[in-house]
């Protein structure tokens, strides 16, 4: 995953000069994950730029700098932390747009990993990619897997409108799988159906999609067959392929990390139930962490989805007659 | 007292003396010699008329509900005006707050643009492609990282372009006025902070804001050189405003100007400032007025009669009301307005929503002309 991120970033500062990146120990450090690991020693410092610490000012200073013309991409280290910046990520970022009515473009990234499962300190793996869908302008990514990783991040260091990139951060080494060497994109907005099946449809994005595919091979085992979708993109949101998902199989479990109450589900779920009204077979379940802050390490398996959760919200669904 | 612990950077508060060109009495300051020849001041106490003017008219309408509530710029027209005037609009750039209408006028704003802002219409967010000026910003200080980055920006490009960024007092308290300052000083940006203190925020008053002697020192802690001007001075604001963009311009960095300014009006319109400003002190300003002391400086020249005051108060009446002509004369907004401009493309859910408002506009339609049967 880690590598097809650094691919992408790398094929696209190597076509397009106006792209920088901005962050935290980028620089020789390459990143506290090594996501930019040797582009420093390719393309200068000119290009790969450290930052003081200082997540506002990295994303405020991304505006200014695409409004003189660059491509920035920023890294936050941890999309916990992104919270710190989060006055500059909604109203600014987000509006700029829209608010010179079309004069301006925040043509810029921000790449943040999230999620648990990798025994973090506090505040590191918050899941709160949902806070930043009511941000009508951004657009909201989380891909699950490394060809979508490079795919959807070179469409989004190219889109005219700012992207916030979340990254897995369980999957960055343990997610791994084939990469093109050559570029190409991956239409922002679009879902993914990553498994086919007729009983029972499971829908996540990043991490747990990995998690949705686990419970899937558990349940298939009982001759259940469940469709999997990955969302992919949480804004602008595919709500045609989310609803032709829940319409196929008419139960539906929809799985995230972050907290049960608005959490993004509950969009999913409210979209469902609007739309695929008379198809629905069964109440929609979703598995969630608990509506309680991010615990420390030792409780997070506790916390965090797992797949027994995720076979046995399947199997309510499928209880139903 | 241990001495470990003698300070190696002691807080003292020995007064600062403002750096002042023009005298209030319209005299140039003794061994100083104005920056500006007499058409450019004659140009800029015109603008400077225009917005006192523009502010009389905007209460006038505001009162009378066919204006928004805006801030007027009163009190502080020769800060405003005389910091616009170091730009050049053909390459620098301005990153406004809110409080600054004749800088952007004299970058280039159509005054019928910032009317239709302040009127509520989302037109009035469009700023001319060739005018290089960000939209007003409302959330404090917010825009000051902006303004790095987009002078680092121009500088990475090896444009010579410098950033000229407004904001106040208040906005000097904020989070991104340290981390914006502190950005500057690393990338050494091209970039002027132009601190507007004008003594309030509301109902706030500096001494609430920063217990430092001056909101201009904190910027040696970021690595650049700070300055205190009497803003209500239009020669002084010029000169050392021109000093910090031709500083930017030559690679120095940034400069944290202090305008000394004051507020004479409201906050907005919706302020009421009688409840927290004692009468003694706005006479005073007022006697401080920075119009009245371009004015003399220019009558004492015979640059400024009452012919030529009068003539210029009927050329920015003409201005305002055609201005406000033209304001009027645009549409009013429309549901795919609601929607246009926040994405490059519309989303397919924003375009199904905008059906939504078609179908309802059509169904309200049907209520009004076709009476139902069985009503």
């Amino acid at each position: 995953m880690l590598e097809a991120i650094r691919d992408a970033l790398g094929t696209e500062m190597a076509a397009d000069d106006r792209v920088i990146l901005l962050g935290q120990d980028i620089g020789k450090f390459g990143g506290i994950f090594r996501a930019t690991d040797g582009l420093l020693a390719k393309f200068g410092d000119k290009r790969v730029i450290d930052m003081p610490l200082a997540e506002a000012a990295i994303i405020g200073s991304a505006l200014g700098l695409a409004l003189s013309g660059l491509r920035p991409v920023a890294e936050i280290q941890f999309l916990g932390f992104a919270q710190q910046a989060f006055h500059q990520i909604v109203p600014q970022v987000a509006r700029i747009r829209y608010r010179s009515q079309g004069r301006f473009a925040a043509s810029l990234v921000i790449r943040a990993p999230f999620g648990g499962g990798v025994r973090t300190p506090e505040l590191h793996s918050d899941a709160i990619e949902c806070q930043f869908t009511q941000a009508q302008g951004l657009k909201v990514i989380a891909p699950s897997n490394p060809y979508d990783a490079k795919g959807m991040l070179l469409a989004a260091i190219r889109d005219p409108d700012p992207v916030l990139f979340c990254e897995p951060l369980h999957g960055y080494r343990f997610i791994k799988g084939e990469v093109p060497s050559t570029p190409y994109t991956i239409d922002i907005g679009r879902a993914n159906v990553v498994r086919e099946g007729s009983d029972v449809t499971l829908i996540a994005w990043s991490a747990a999609v990995d998690l949705a595919m686990r419970a899937a091979d558990v349940l298939s085992t009982d001759g259940i067959s469940a469709h999997v979708v990955d969302i992919r993109s949480l804004l602008p949101l595919d709500v045609d392929s989310i609803v032709a998902a829940a319409e196929r199989t008419g139960r539906c479990v929809i799985i995230h990390e972050a907290s049960l109450t608005a959490g993004f589900g509950a969009e999913i779920a409210a979209t469902i139930s609007r739309d695929a009204f008379y198809s629905l077979q069964a109440p929609i379940e979703r598995v969630t962490a608990p509506d309680a802050p991010y615990p420390l390490a030792a409780a997070e398996q506790l916390f965090i989805p797992s797949i027994e959760r995720v076979v046995a919200a399947a199997r309510r669904t499928l209880e139903v007659q | 007292m241990n001495s470990l612990l003698t300070p190696q950077f002691p807080y003292h508060d020995d007064p600062v003396v403002p750096l002042r060109l023009l005298e209030i009495d319209g005299k140039v300051a003794e061994n100083r010699t104005s920056p500006m020849d007499d058409e450019q001041v004659l140009r800029a106490l015109r603008l400077m008329m225009l917005s006192r003017a523009f502010d009389a008219k905007g209460i006038s309408l505001q009162r009378q509900g066919r204006f928004g509530t805006f801030s007027p710029v009163r009190g502080q027209e020769a800060s405003v005006v005389g910091s616009a005037f170091a730009l050049d609009p053909t390459r620098d750039w301005i990153v406004p707050q809110y409080r600054e209408l004749p800088a952007l006028l004299h970058h280039g704003l159509p005054l019928e643009r910032f009317i239709l802002y302040f009127n509520g219409h989302p037109a009035g967010g469009y700023i001319p492609d060739e005018v290089r000026l960000l939209p007003i910003q409302i959330s404090l200080a917010a825009q000051l990282p902006h303004a790095v980055g987009l002078a680092w920006g121009l500088k990475l490009q090896d444009m010579d372009g410098v950033v000229l960024t407004y904001f106040g007092d208040g906005a000097s308290s904020e989070g991104d006025f340290h981390e914006a300052c502190n950005l500057a000083g690393v990338v050494k940006a091209p970039v002027v902070f132009f601190l507007q203190n004008n003594g309030w925020a509301i109902s706030t008053p500096r001494s609430r804001q920063s217990a430092a002697r001056t909101l201009a020192e904190r910027a040696p802690g970021y690595g650049f050189n700070g300055i205190v001007v009497d803003g209500n001075d239009l020669l002084a604001v010029y000169a050392v405003t021109a000093a910090a963009v031709e500083r930017a311009r030559a690679g120095l960095g940034p400069t944290l100007i202090e305008s000394q300014t004051y507020r004479l009006g409201a906050h907005n319109t919706a302020d009421d400032p009688t409840r927290y400003v004692s009468q003694e002190i706005l006479n005073s300003w007022n006697e401080r007025d920075p119009i009245l002391r371009v004015q003399r400086y220019l009558a004492a020249r015979g640059c400024w009669n009452d012919d030529t005051a009068s003539e210029v108060s009927d050329d920015i009446s003409r201005t305002i009301d055609q201005a406000l002509a033209a304001a009027r004369a645009v549409p009013p907004p429309t549901a795919e307005d609601l929607f246009r401009h926040t994405y490059a493309e519309m989303t397919e859910r924003q375009g199904r929503q905008l059906g939504e408002y078609a179908l309802s506009a059509r169904a309200r339609t049907i209520s009004h002309d076709e009476p139902h049967e069985h009503a």
